[in-house]
């Protein structure tokens, strides 16, 4: 089972968690502001440039 | 409905259509080639007859997962699959981006398929001889797996990008065209498709995964697109311009330390 569950979640969520957690957040708050008057859709672009820069600036660090 | 609207939405449709397939057709050929060059090893090692079942018996089972999966997803409301599927594409589709991009920037190595079938033959040659239900267990369970490892993604890919299109069969279609190309050229060469461009390839599946992702994503959100489905394009072009410019800096601070 334990095998299982780490098989699928290197699949999708792969070498950096922190990538999928950076998403998850970003969709929350897409979530949140779209409920609002204040326009929602740069937050994912956004977002996605974010996370993959810091996501290849740690590998580029050796960290 | 306004006639111009209709048009408008045939025409990103026509659109999401020709990317669906694309982004099917192109992972699926990436992952053919890698699977292929594990069955090439152990057939040509150890013999086809085994070989052929364990990735015949990996090829249904795939068949069966998005036969299964399929109908499945189509039930789910649009606004809820967009949400989750996309997040799923998004998450999926940047790990493809980022390790395209760090093998195009040389912060990771490129996959050599000559490297992998040398590799593959010289453990096949030397793994003991194990028969079971008159199959040489060995070659059956090491194609089978690796035809079903590499598949998986494929799966993943005619699932989610499918479904939220509406159009999994049409990603099937894409995928299993790649299939047949990449099989075909294999049994012509009788060797490893090494000269396939594949983190170029790679690089696409990861920036279309990527901007569909963040699309359909938003969308399921609650976000209405500036532009409508045109913005789309815009989602595109940005994913692509960030993506080239990760690569240019990288390979300059690649240079700068070497």
């Amino acid at each position: 089972m334990k095998r299982f569950a780490k098989f699928w979640w290197d699949f999708v969520v792969g070498d950096d968690w922190r990538v999928a957690a950076g998403i998850v957040l970003a969709f929350g708050l897409t979530a949140l502001l779209a409920t609002t008057s204040v326009p929602a859709w740069w937050v994912l672009p956004l977002a996605v440039a974010t996370v993959l820069w810091l996501s290849l600036n740690r590998v580029a660090r050796g960290r | 409905m306004p006639r111009a609207f209709r048009r408008r939405d045939r025409g990103a449709l026509l659109l999401t259509d020709v990317f669906l397939v694309l982004s099917a057709f192109l992972a699926s050929a990436v992952e053919t080639v890698e699977a292929l060059t594990i069955v090439l090893a152990m057939g040509l090692t150890r013999g086809w007859r085994s070989t052929l079942a364990g990735a015949g018996a990996a090829a249904l089972a795939l068949a069966a997962i998005v036969a299964a999966l399929g109908p499945a997803l189509t039930v789910i409301p649009i606004a809820s699959l967009r949400l989750v599927v996309g997040g799923l594409l998004l998450v999926f589709g940047l790990q493809w981006l980022r390790k395209a991009i760090l093998r195009a920037s040389g912060w990771r190595a490129l996959r050599d398929e000559h490297a992998v079938f040398a590799r593959e033959r010289a453990e096949a040659a030397n793994a003991p001889h194990v028969e079971r239900a008159g199959l040489d267990w060995y070659s059956f369970t090491i194609s089978f797996k690796g035809v079903l490892l590499e598949g998986l993604e494929v799966a993943f890919i005619v699932l989610t990008f499918g479904s939220t299109q509406g159009s999994i069969p049409l990603a099937a279609l894409g995928a299993g065209a790649a299939v047949v190309l990449v099989v075909l050229a294999g049994i012509l060469v009788r060797e490893p498709l090494g000269r396939v461009p594949e983190n170029t390839l790679a690089f696409a599946v990861g920036v279309m995964l990527t901007t569909f992702g963040t699309f359909w994503g938003a969308e399921g959100a609650g976000v209405n697109w500036p532009g409508g489905d045109a913005a789309l394009l815009g989602v595109l072009a940005f994913v692509i311009l960030i993506s080239l410019g990760f690569v240019t800096t990288l390979r300059r601070r690649k240079l700068a330390v070497a």
